[in-house]
């Protein structure tokens, strides 16, 4: 079994950028991609602040080559895997099995929505078509029928810990000898069902998101897709010129504390760290940047902070949560995250946690307020937790 | 890549759940849904703990949890889960609040209960199980990609314990819609005449089936997992039986190796005429049997399929009410299981006596 | 007061879908989180649209339930005090 994976290419799409130079633009200036609702059919529309990325149905048709009637799922997870697979310069080796591992919670949801609004009053109502997208495996089938993956593909769907895990799993299908490469992330759209159903759970906040401040309210829903490509040493070779960084270390646990909420110790994502660490044979002291989960609610940061507090303490790397640019994606959010932190560690940056006012008292350390570079900075650390316990922790690496 | 199943438990249409004695008797349905028969949760999940769970999730909470206790373990190394259509009652009760009330204030529980994990984390929960915990959706081959993950894990760690399980459910909201695409027979059918009316459609199923899988041997160990693979929409008959004698060439075997060849046969006479082509084309002398009309269709129903070949391996017989076809061997080494779901996904997983 | 209590213990049962104990069981101070009921940080949501449905109560925070949701009596003295307060 083969012990290393390369990233060897990156495709985003956030409500700050539409691709991986828009997104860094934003980053390095500050710019939240969070703002009033002006795209997803809701009631809570001018109440509720989310992260949209910023095209209409119709333009994400134009972009993704597929129809306007699609869900805006399936054109996120195309538009960000698609950039991942170009720049990865893969498609230029012959002869490679390339698979491609995507994750959702919701797939076409947006669809099944209007699916079911003419279906619940007359049972034989409703386009069926609609419901094509329902399934999750469906979106990951037919992203990859349009890069020209076929028969590798496979769909994970662990709460807000998915892209994380489909990260994992597609990292270990190459060291398995399985596959060469593998575009490996995940997408997410917003729909009217996650939005009123983390409303329900009272931790939507009505202003923009502040993670990690100590009067954090809670958090802001986003939508898009983040993709990383990755490649085995042999292809790694091949392309040596195009290569970001590697996967060193990754760890998926269960926190089994509660449905929703994490364990006060933050033992979940203690041992997803840990774990991580271990397996890249690094120290505490190496990581020099963490992307926190982050996701601005009391109860994720509080539980959080103290696993990082657990590990790191006395001395803190650099930190900050992304989620306060790109809201949380739910389903894709490691995967977008998972590419900042690829481009973080391959150039050194260093991205601000914005609307911090007042680092949480009980911690010693201070997410970054503004944006800096780090030629230095050698392995970065990516958080996720999910609803049902899932956590699951990344580690790249400066080659 | 190899696994030991040491236990499997299975919540099907038919009396699996209690397997004093393996399929000893079908039972019959009228009409094109077969829905599970199942236990008494309370007796196997605490009434505290079960009161929130949808039907699918105390499906697969009491197999985990049987599966568990039939294998001697208190917590495994791996909850790993595959299920196409996830937590359907709990996301069609949200979904339903959410436009019937116009996103008036609405209950958290069914939204929470809505994904697909709910089932892995269900479980972890209930037996304070903190190790790897994965969900695989990936359609017609979810429940496949959860054991070809658990071969990875089996590989890398040879001490790990891992409980790997397939489910989905029926529920009514989904009956219709399926009915709609016509995916079932209209008209009158049973699962006793499912593969003698030659029509179109088929029946619909559900059911939940877990194992326990190890690297290890044990004496009470069933069946040993020794490769699974999938492929997508294969062009036509030929790539399919190229596939499939890859596949067995891998494991250094020929067609004429296997005892017995299950088949996702589910009486839908253009979906079926996969499996006969194929029949002929490399299984000409090999005993096949059905399993479909004791499941019915659905997208992981390929875990009820290798709850019933392990099974037969560890009995060395075919319960009579599979209607198998073929002379069967004294000893039956190798079972092939092929199952395509829509001839979109198709799988293949090989088993074979310990 | 004894009726709306009566009332309150049908409706939380139905709502957290209680099905072990009878709701006329439930004690009238019997702590609903942290005893034998089994209720944890997904119930305290599930009360407070009970509140709005039923009674037209609005609490804006999971925090503010905590006392509110003590037991059965806490809910129907904080139901008395604002749907007076309300007419």
């Amino acid at each position: 079994m083969s012990t290393v994976v390369f990233v060897a290419g990156a495709g985003v799409i956030t409500g700050i950028g539409n691709n991986v130079p828009g997104c860094v633009d934003a980053l390095e200036q500050g710019k939240t991609g969070i703002d009033t609702i002006k795209y997803l059919q809701t009631n809570h529309r001018g109440q509720l602040p989310v992260a949209e990325v910023k095209l209409s149905n119709d333009e994400l048709a134009a972009i993704s080559g597929f129809s306007p009637s699609a869900s805006r799922n399936v054109m996120l997870s195309m538009i960000a895997a698609k950039e991942a697979l170009d720049n990865s310069g893969i498609k230029d080796i012959p002869d490679l099995r390339t698979g491609f591992v995507s994750a959702t919670t919701v797939a076409g949801m947006d669809k099944t929505e209007k699916f079911f609004a003419d279906f619940l009053p007359d049972h034989s109502k409703g386009k069926l078509r609609d419901l094509r997208y329902h399934e999750c495996g469906n979106i990951t089938a037919m992203v990859a029928e349009k890069l020209g993956i076929r028969h590798y593909m496979s769909t994970i769907s662990t709460a807000c810990s998915s892209s994380a895990n489909a990260i994992m799993y597609g990292a270990r299908l190459i060291k398995h000898n399985v596959l060469d490469a593998v575009i490996a992330g995940g997408t997410e759209a917003l729909t009217k069902f996650t939005l009123n159903g983390f409303n329900t759970l009272m931790i939507l906040d009505e202003q923009l998101c502040q993670p990690f401040d100590e009067n954090r309210r809670g958090l802001n829903l986003g939508e898009g897709a983040g993709y990383l490509a990755l490649v085995s040493e042999r292809v790694a070779e091949l392309l040596k010129a195009n290569l970001y960084c590697a996967l060193t270390g990754y760890c998926n646990v269960n926190d089994a504390y509660h449905q929703t909420a994490s364990s006060p110790e933050g033992d979940g994502p203690y041992w997803a760290m840990s774990g991580a660490l271990k397996m890249s044979g690094l120290q505490p002291a190496d990581i020099g940047y963490i992307n926190l989960h982050g996701t601005g609610t009391q109860n994720n940061d509080s539980s959080e902070g103290t696993a990082i507090k657990r590990l790191f303490h006395p001395r803190y790397p650099k930190l900050s949560s992304t989620k306060s640019f790109t809201g949380h994606t739910l389903g894709a959010s490691a995967g977008i995250e998972a590419v900042f932190s690829a481009l973080a560690v391959q150039r050194g940056l260093i991205y601000p946690n914005l609307h911090l006012q007042t680092p949480i008292k009980e911690f010693a350390f201070i997410p970054e307020s503004g944006f800096s570079t780090d030629p230095e900075l050698k392995n970065v650390l990516s958080n996720s937790v999910g609803f049902g316990g899932n956590c699951s922790s990344l580690i790249f690496s400066k080659l | 890549m190899k696994a030991y199943i040491r236990s499997a438990v299975s919540i099907s249409p038919q009396n699996t759940f209690d397997n004093s004695s393996f399929l000893n008797g079908l039972a019959e349905y009228q009409g094109n849904r077969l829905n599970c028969i199942e236990p008494d949760y309370n007796e196997i999940i605490a009434p505290k703990l079960n009161r929130r769970m949808s039907r699918l999730i105390k499906m697969s909470a009491a197999c985990a949890l049987t599966c568990l206790k039939d294998a001697g373990i208190t917590s495994p190394d791996a909850i790993i889960t595959g299920t196409a259509y996830g937590c359907l009652e709990d996301t069609g009760i949200f979904l339903t609040s959410v436009i019937e009330q116009d996103e008036e204030p609405l209950t958290p529980t069914a939204f929470v209960q809505s994904t697909h994990n709910t089932a892995g984390a269900q479980i972890a929960l209930l037996i304070k199980c903190n190790y790897y915990n994965n969900t695989f959706v990936s359609g017609g081959v979810s429940f496949e990609n959860a054991l070809l993950d658990a071969l990875m894990l089996l590989s890398e760690n040879e001490q790990a314990n891992i409980l790997a399980g397939g489910m989905d459910e029926i529920t009514d909201i989904s009956h219709t819609i399926l009915s709609r695409t016509g995916l079932y027979k209209h008209g009158p059918v049973s699962n006793t005449n499912l593969f003698l009316l030659n029509s179109k459609g088929t029946i619909g199923g559900e059911g939940a089936a877990f194992f326990l899988l190890a690297s290890k041997p044990s004496e009470h160990n069933l069946a040993n997992i020794d490769a699974v693979a999938t492929f997508y929409k294969p062009a036509d008959i030929t790539e399919t039986a190229q596939h499939i004698s890859s596949f067995l060439a891998a494991q250094c075997i020929s067609a004429s190796d296997i005892d017995l060849f299950i088949t996702g046969n589910n009486g839908d006479a253009k979906h079926d005429k996969v499996f006969a082509q194929l029949q002929q084309l490399l299984f000409d002398r090999v005993p096949s049997a059905n399993y479909k009309n004791l499941c019915g269709e659905y997208p992981t129903s390929t875990a009820f399929a290798l709850w019933m070949a392990a099974n037969i391996v560890k009995a060395n017989s075919i319960p009579a009410i599979l209607g198998h076809t073929g002379v069967t061997k004294n000893k039956i080494n190798k079972v092939l299981i092929y199952n395509h779901y829509q001839n979109i996904y198709h799988s293949l997983i090989l088993i074979s006596a310990c | 007061m004894d009726t709306l209590i009566a009332d309150l213990k049908v409706q939380i049962a139905t709502q957290l879908k209680i099905k072990n104990i009878k709701p006329e069981d439930i004690g009238d101070d019997e702590p609903l989180f942290g005893g034998g009921l089994g209720l944890d940080s997904l119930d305290v949501l599930e009360l407070i649209v009970l509140l709005r449905q039923k009674y037209k109560l609005k609490i804006s925070n999971a925090e503010d339930g905590q006392h509110v949701f003590r037991s059965v009596r806490s809910m129907a003295e904080f139901i008395k005090s604002n749907q007076v307060q309300n007419q």
